[in-house]
């Protein structure tokens, strides 16, 4: 049996299904304008996480050293490690630097994890391969070019310890460094094969840590690590944390700006389509009207199209927006973003909104229709 | 008999147009009553008074005890609603609702849908066959009775026809005329505006409006279905389209009741 309620919503959704073309027309509107909105939204809520990763390329965002004169213990880098969320890490690059000779002429080698610099650092730039085995060698790309330290060749190095034991020990030049900075200037080694060359373990310098995250997380993170771990201390590098949240931050005030911009056009849109409706229908209006429909039922009758409108269109979209956010962060990024659900109903609830205020003037102006056109024959 | 709506005085005037100028009338219940006049006569300003659509500049319209001028802009609503069935000559069928689902709008902002009245009131057009189909699959007469369907389902006290066979061939004029004559006949009020004689010629009272003014207004005898008509009705049934059968056993059905 059809009641007065379920025949005003068979009227509303006859009015929508039997007039498909109108319907088509702000329906795309409706779901364009949230597809753009979810996408962009995802893509703000994304945006750090992928371009994070980006900066990464750039070097590590935070230095691990110890608050005192002496040296990191490599257990306290591990501690610290657990500090942080293990999907945030990039990469954690132990570094320990000891002076050392060669025929008499000084160097600075630096013991390292290459499997972790590889992630902290990609923009090194190696000519040759990386040391894999004991005894092998990577020189600075100056190093390389002012002496006989040429890739292929063999060299003993030599120096004395904190106990002021002399050491010595053999190895085979294997690669050349370049990245532009003082690492030019450098002998690098395994830090196993410094640690059995100096026969001192288990300590380091600084460690350079590659994370996922922005510069407030990453403060936050430097205190909590002070207060929990005595004796290190972690330090932001501020050159590679401040672009990134300045290129960020303006990357995201553009994302919203956009986002506004698409959702003025779709209300735009929709106020349009509702205002033509209107327009299309000012005699089946007066006809409602002169059938004794009060004025305050016909703007609700347009009202609830709009909102139907509004949904079909806000779900429609919010499908649209995953697959179009997806589609740029696998071009753009090379990386599928993770699809934030809950963005769906929030895109619902936008567009139902936007529909509402778009449909006030053509509302406004259904219940100013005079009935008297219909006798009129206008 | 009641009168069932007295105008006293009344006066409509758009700017500086007099479109009404000090019309009386009484029109008694159940009469059936033409209202004729060339173009720019007033006959739809008067119209628009009588429905409610619109007010008065000056004098009463009091509609079954009721002085119209009395009412808010709502009452006049819920009196459009209660006691006025409207047939237009352009019908205004909404396009997108089908011929069953039309009639039963005018249930839906009057009180509680009812669809097998819906489907009654459309039988007794002759279209319960058709009850499933939107306007444009109906031809302009079936749209017209589709419009008299509406416009009956909520028993209105006065039944206004503007022009109702303004658009209509030869033999749905004769359809929706015998319909009226039965409206007539179990007692409805009827108020017509028409240009053409030969249909203002079915009321029992005639009056002319001309530049606003009641020019003249005098009783009719009423062309009732005439034994030649009756005669004629198999004949009349065979120029409908062989697919309108549900016109033709209407159209039987009716001129017996007449």
């Amino acid at each position: 049996m059809i009641t007065n309620r379920s025949f005003r919503l068979r009227l509303t959704f006859w009015s929508l299904s039997r007039r498909r073309s109108r319907l088509l027309v702000a329906l795309t509107g409706v779901t364009a304008g949230a597809t753009v909105l979810l996408g962009l939204l995802t893509l703000c809520y994304d945006l750090p996480r992928q371009l994070g990763r980006e900066f990464r390329a750039y070097g590590a965002n935070l230095v691990l050293v110890a608050s005192g004169t002496g040296r990191l213990t490599v257990s306290d880098i591990q501690k610290a490690q657990a500090l942080w969320p293990e999907n945030k890490t990039v990469g954690v690059t132990p570094f320990r630097y000891e002076s050392v000779r060669n025929r008499l002429r000084p160097y600075t080698a630096v013991g390292t994890d290459f499997e972790q610099v590889r992630k902290t650092s990609p923009f090194w730039h190696l000519t040759g391969k990386w040391p894999e085995e004991p005894g092998e060698l990577l020189v600075g790309a100056d190093i390389a070019e002012n002496t006989d330290l040429k890739p292929d060749s063999f060299v003993t190095l030599d120096g004395r310890n904190k106990k002021q034991e002399r050491y010595e020990k053999d190895f085979r030049i294997v690669g050349t460094l370049a990245t532009g900075g003082p690492e030019d200037g450098f002998l690098f080694m395994t830090l196993s094969d410094l640690e059995q060359m100096t026969g001192e373990t288990g300590e380091a310098d600084l460690a350079e840590v590659s994370l996922t995250m922005d510069e407030a997380a990453l403060s936050a993170l430097t205190g909590i690590i002070k207060s929990s771990i005595s004796g290190l201390e972690g330090r932001l590098v501020t050159k590679v944390t401040y672009s990134e949240t300045a290129v960020l931050s303006k990357l995201t005030y553009l994302v919203y700006l956009v986002t506004l911009v698409v959702l003025a056009l779709t209300m735009i849109c929709v106020t349009t389509t509702m205002m033509t409706v209107v327009l299309e229908r000012r005699k089946e209006i007066g006809l409602k009207k002169a059938l004794g429909a009060e004025s305050s039922r016909v703007g609700r009758e347009f009202l609830a199209e709009g909102l139907l409108i509004g949904v079909l269109g806000g779900l429609l979209g919010s499908l649209g927006g995953l697959l179009f956010s997806r589609i740029i962060t696998i071009s753009v990024f090379g990386r599928a973003l993770m699809p934030q659900f809950y963005l769906i109903p929030v895109t619902v609830l936008v567009m139902v909104l936007v529909t509402i205020v778009a449909c006030r003037a053509p509302v406004k102006k259904a219940v100013a229709v005079d009935p008297a056109l219909v006798l009129r024959g206008e | 008999m009641s009168a069932i709506l007295e105008i006293q005085n009344v006066s409509k005037i758009y700017g500086g147009v007099k479109a009404l100028q000090n019309i009386q009338l009484l029109v008694p219940q159940g009469q059936w009553l033409a209202v004729m006049g060339p173009s720019g006569s007033g006959k739809t300003t008067l119209m628009n008074i009588i429905g409610c659509l619109d007010t008065p500049t000056s004098g009463r319209v009091i509609m079954d005890g009721l002085d119209l001028g009395s009412l808010s802009h709502s009452g006049l609503t819920a009196i459009r609603r209660e006691s006025i069935g409207l047939i237009f000559q352009e019908f205004h069928l909404i396009s997108y609702l089908t011929a069953l689902e039309n009639v039963m709008v005018a249930q839906y902002y009057h009180s509680l849908v009812d669809e097998n009245e819906a489907l009654e009131a459309l039988a007794g057009v002759g279209l319960k066959e058709r009850a499933k189909h939107l306007p444009r699959q109906l031809s302009g007469g079936e749209q017209q009775r589709v419009c008299i369907a509406r416009a009956l389902i909520n028993h209105p006290k006065v039944i206004l026809a503007d022009e109702p066979t303004g658009n209509l061939d030869e033999t749905n004029e004769r359809l929706v005329m015998f319909i009226l004559h039965r409206l007539h006949k179990q007692g409805s009020t009827i108020i017509m505006v028409t240009h053409a004689p030969d249909v203002a010629a079915h009321a029992e009272r005639i009056i002319v409006l001309e530049h606003g003014r009641l020019a003249s207004d005098r009783e009719n005898n009423p062309v009732v279905s005439q034994p030649s008509e009756q005669k004629s009705a198999d004949s009349r049934a065979e120029e409908l389209n062989q697919n309108q059968k549900s016109e033709e056993s209407f159209l039987a059905g009716t001129m017996a009741a007449v």
